[in-house]
């Protein structure tokens, strides 16, 4: 394979047929007026000094890579490593890119900062950068969501920013996307938008993509002093897909490293019930970008499964519809059952908590490792940590919260 | 000619303003659709809008996602919609009618299906929200074969060389979005609106059509003196929202009489023209 991924996305935001502007007209200049400051600060040594300082002194980057050893025994096949981007400040990746739209925003003399959260990791690190730059910060979240991952609405609010519960459409996380745009049409002069995942419409998911991808090149550097080479496989959830994309992008020229990215199965991929686009879904256009969705016959958005709210969302970053097609990364499913075991897993094993959406990466790296033989190595992309997650776990353990 | 482009001829004879009402196809039920669409005619519609229902109609406020999602209840398809408009075209073969929604569901029918279908039912014309003219290749050629017009959106935030994109690449008439904002917005700004359409009138070289947030005869009456086209939407649809519990009878009533008290507004403001 001969492709040079870091010429994707070209200068209109496509990756192959996907990706692309889809976008209201009242947006239009706005995006325009991102993609440019963008352009200009992306490889300006200012700017991305002032972002690794965020990075190490706020953040707390580098994040280890950690040999889960008692675990990998137990499996009995590749040795697994995971990259603790759950000990990043605020419990998750998703704070890598919050730092870096913030920095962006301020430069751009946005005084407002708004944001949509399915699992409430994107909305608590949007709060939390907000609330660092003194700006206001309104966070829309769907009313399902607001129930089940109460301890980060909990955590929102104190960090001052308004938790807006979205009860149109399926009350999940692509609602709470389309309710952020309606605010950003409305407000487009003072807002800065700050898009959680590698999804929307062009320049979010190149620039997404290359905050996140901090995680792959320290992971490369990392496993090289480690293990003194590759990893043999790669693995991440995908939801929107960031926290995925942010670990394979440094190694996608790396032919010898296999990539899975783990989609939700939900009840069953063969139930309808689960938000797996990749696996399930067609191309057509949602958000801002055209990729692979889950739609019906007519081009209506299906409504979603997945017991993790990250997770749970019809459409997918346009550049792993790509990385598919082009047969780059191989994307499978893990339902909700495999997920709460490897969840159970990790932590009876390791002493990690990790939270749901990971736990699907978790899950897919306890069927591949014993495939494979003791000198070969996972990275598994441990992507945040489980605290959110509580209420819906001791539910179905049978635990008093 | 387009159907669009003689209507709007022949309104500028007569030095009348267009006033275009918007109904979400199949809200609140299919068979209200067409009768609706007739009504509208009757009560001084010049051309209909007729909204395609998208689950996710993100830049629409609530009044018309409420429609929509009436509307998508009895899983309202485009196919559906296509024959609505077959089946009004059994009694009107001039007014015009403009299909407006988002891309997935004509992406699904695949765009040329979607437009020789469109075409042969009787469309006239077709906005597509979340379509700007740089995404357009393809899409645009094929409603061109099929005769269908091109109608884009633009915005006080459009700037000038979008402008000439939307002009290159459009046709019919451009729908100028008196705001920043979702459908149904409150905040129309007549000043602001005046101001934008001094450039828009020298750019575009075609009828420009004004929409989002007209609610009453007063803010009908101050677009009609500023546009070809006063293009009423949630005003409209609220009252649907509002009557869905009496019956279809009471919403035809309430529909039939704010029709009226746009009409009366913009034929005010057309006599007003005609004066100066
Ligand atoms: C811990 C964690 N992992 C993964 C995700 C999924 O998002 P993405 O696919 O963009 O990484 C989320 C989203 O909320 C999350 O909180």
């Amino acid at each position: 394979m001969t492709v040079d991924f870091s010429k994707f996305p070209d200068e209109h935001g496509h990756f192959g047929p996907y990706g692309g502007i889809f976008a209201p007209e009242t947006l239009m200049a706005a995006l325009e007026q991102l993609n440019q400051e963008y352009e200009s600060v992306k490889n300006s040594p200012e700017f991305l000094d002032e972002l690794a300082q965020d990075l190490r002194d706020y953040v707390g980057r580098p994040t280890p890579l950690y040999l889960a050893k008692r675990w990998s025994e137990e499996l009995g096949g590749a040795k697994i490593y995971l990259k603790r981007e759950d000990l990043n400040h605020t419990g998750a990746h998703k704070v890598n890119n919050t730092i870096g739209q913030a920095l962006l925003a301020k430069r751009l003399g946005k005084t407002r900062i708004i944001a949509e959260t399915g699992a409430g990791q994107h909305g608590v690190a949007s709060a939390t950068v907000a609330a660092r730059l003194g700006l206001e910060c309104v966070v829309y979240m769907g009313a399902d969501d607001v129930v089940r991952q109460a301890p980060n609405v909990a955590r929102m609010k104190m960090l001052g920013a308004t938790v807006v519960s979205v009860e149109s459409g399926s009350r999940t996380l692509k609602d709470a996307l389309n309710e952020a745009m309606r605010d950003w049409v409305t407000n487009v002069d003072d807002t800065f938008y700050i898009i959680g995942t590698v999804a929307g419409p062009h320049p979010y998911p190149a620039m997404v993509r290359d905050f996140q991808a901090v995680i792959g090149r320290e992971a490369r550097e990392q496993i090289l002093e480690k293990e003194g080479k590759l990893p043999d496989a790669l693995i991440a959830c995908v939801g929107g897909g960031s926290n995925a994309i942010g670990l394979f992008h440094k190694f996608l020229p790396d032919e010898s490293v296999q990539i899975y990215g783990v989609e939700p199965a939900g009840h069953g991929l063969e139930t309808g019930e689960h938000a797996a686009p990749l696996c399930k879904g067609k191309p057509g256009v949602l958000h801002g970008n055209r990729t692979y969705l889950m739609q019906d016959e007519h081009g209506q958005i299906l409504g979603t499964h997945s017991i993790s709210a990250g997770l749970d969302y019809p459409g997918v970053g346009p550049e792993h519809s790509w990385l598919k097609d082009i047969g780059r990364v191989n994307y499978v499913a893990i339902d909700d059952e495999e997920a709460l075991q490897g969840f159970r897993d990790l932590t009876r094993f390791e002493g990690i908590i990790p939270a749901l959406e990971s736990s699907h990466a978790i899950a897919y790296a306890t069927k591949l490792a014993p495939t494979m033989s003791k000198d070969q190595v996972i990275i598994v992309n441990l992507s945040g940590r489980g605290d959110k997650d509580m209420n819906t776990i001791c539910q179905i353990e049978g635990i008093e919260f | 000619m387009s159907r669009i482009q003689t209507k709007f001829s022949e309104l500028k004879a007569a030095g009348k303003t267009a006033l275009v009402p918007y109904v979400t196809a199949g809200d609140p039920m299919p068979n209200a659709t067409v009768e609706l669409m007739h009504l509208m005619v009757e009560k001084g519609a010049d051309m209909i809008e007729l909204g395609v229902p998208f689950s996710d109609p993100m830049a629409d406020g609530p009044v018309i996602q409420k429609a929509v999602e009436r509307a998508l209840e009895h899983h309202i398809s485009l196919d559906d919609v296509l024959e609505f408009v077959r089946v009004f075209r059994e009694k009107d073969v001039t007014t015009p009618i403009i299909l407006m929604g988002y891309l997935n569901p004509i992406e699904a029918m695949g765009f040329e299906a979607f437009a020789n279908a469109a075409s042969s039912v009787g469309v006239d014309g077709v906005l597509t929200v979340d379509m700007p003219p740089e995404e357009s290749q393809g899409y645009l050629p094929a409603l061109d074969a099929c005769g269908l017009d091109r109608i884009f959106l633009v915005s006080p935030t459009t700037p000038a060389q979008r402008l000439q994109a939307v002009n290159a690449k459009g046709s019919g008439f451009v729908y100028y979005v008196s705001l920043k904002g979702v459908t149904g917005s409150k905040q129309l700004d007549v000043a602001s609106v005046t101001e934008h359409m001094g450039a828009l009138q020298k750019t575009m070289q075609m009828p420009i059509g004004i929409g989002f947030g007209i609610r009453d005869g007063e803010s009908a009456f101050e677009m009609a003196k500023l546009g070809d086209a006063v293009i009423i939407g949630s005003a409209l649809v609220s009252l649907i929202e509002a009557n869905e519990s009496k019956g279809l009878y009471d919403i035809y009533l309430a529909i039939g009489e704010k029709m009226t008290e746009f009409r009366s507004a913009i034929d005010r403001a057309d006599a007003l023209t005609a004066q100066e």
